[in-house]
């Protein structure tokens, strides 16, 4: 079965062991998800559970949407269900906002399961998916962590600049992959292997060791790592 | 916004009671210190200059003069290596954090007595 959710970051905070040590963590709130569909190898080629989370109202979904998590009355079904076609299981719940598909081996797994946090609760380390912040056109300093150039000694309003960007004649072009300003952030990223701290299923909530990409509030992935030791 | 989430979080990590103390109160800070096996309270006497943070971040910072030279301590507010915090005097302050008391020395660093 799948070990993963989808959920959102709370923010970051710090506990105490017994010791004294200091744990910097990340809240996550984890599901609970909705399985809306599983994907199975003759049908789709591939193993998947797709899963849903945070319900959206149903005047704002559109009618895909809300046929997607349940039996919607149509002409179309009708004559179907008069034809002897059998429907497509569905989750039965209210649209939902953020949808993604795990995959991994779906034995075990129904549509209309509702997922909770405690299937962390047997995990050591998860993985998780976000997107990270935005920070718009952004320069290499900032982007790539370049040095720039120094503050004095005849440099002259290119303190920020990357410098030289390859030879003249010889390669006659630019090298392709050389780093430059340009778009920076708002990209899916992963943390991979962090530790699970806490978890609690009474309020949903999942504590991680260290960071997790994007801002608070964001949605996220989170899943049994796939970092092997 | 700080989410209600983080304090759930943090429960567990926060103290249920923090003695009262403020900037400007001289305080003895009672620290667990852990020698091999056995435990040990250590005494830091000293000046509180700052605090900050919230929720389980929150510190505060404790100033001392040893032999003439200034000493800063910054203790997690909530950290179970702190077993108690006594206060010994209050001062009288009229800003928050009292870092200009490091530019000084002797008589100057005293602070007027706080009238209970």
């Amino acid at each position: 079965m799948v070990v993963g959710l989808l959920g959102r970051k709370v923010g970051m905070t710090q506990i105490f062991e017994p010791s004294g040590r200091v744990i910097p963590v990340t809240v996550l709130e984890a599901g609970p998800c909705h399985v809306l569909q599983l994907r199975t190898e003759p049908r789709d080629g591939y193993e998947a559970v797709q899963l849903g989370y945070l319900d959206k109202p149903r005047r704002l979904a559109s009618r895909a949407a809300r046929g997607h998590v349940a039996k919607l009355d149509s002409k179309r079904q009708r004559r179907r269900a008069a034809a002897g076609v059998e429907s497509t299981a569905k989750a039965d719940c209210e649209p939902q906002r953020f949808i993604r598909e795990l995959r991994g081996p779906v034995d075990g797994c129904q549509v209309g399961q509702e997922l909770k946090v405690d299937i962390f609760a047997e995990v050591k380390a998860v993985d998780v998916v976000g997107t990270s912040k935005g920070r718009g056109t952004a320069g290499v300093m900032k982007r790539h962590k370049f040095h720039g150039q120094r503050a004095s000694h005849g440099v002259k309003k290119v303190h920020r600049h990357p410098g030289s960007i390859g030879c003249n004649t010889d390669p006659h072009h630019v090298f392709k992959g050389r780093r430059m300003a340009g778009h920076y952030g708002n990209a899916r990223c992963t943390m991979r292997n962090l530790a699970v701290v806490r978890v609690d299923a009474a309020n949903n909530l999942l504590l991680v060791r260290g960071a997790v990409p994007g801002p608070n509030g964001g949605l996220v992935i989170i899943r049994g790592t796939n970092k092997l030791r | 916004m700080r989410s209600k989430l983080l304090d759930v979080a943090e429960q567990g990590s926060v103290k249920a009671e923090v003695p009262a103390f403020e900037v400007g109160d001289t305080v003895d800070v009672h620290c667990r210190i852990l020698e091999g096996e056995k435990e040990r309270i250590q005494i830091f006497n000293g000046l509180v200059i700052a605090r900050a943070g919230s929720g389980s971040r929150a510190t505060f910072t404790v100033r001392r003069i040893v032999q003439g030279e200034g000493v800063e301590r910054k203790f997690p507010l909530h950290s179970p290596r702190i077993a108690a915090i006594e206060v010994k005097r209050s001062g009288v302050t009229r800003r928050a954090k009292l870092y200009y008391l490091r530019e000084r020395t002797g008589k100057a660093v005293r602070l007027k007595e706080k009238s209970r």
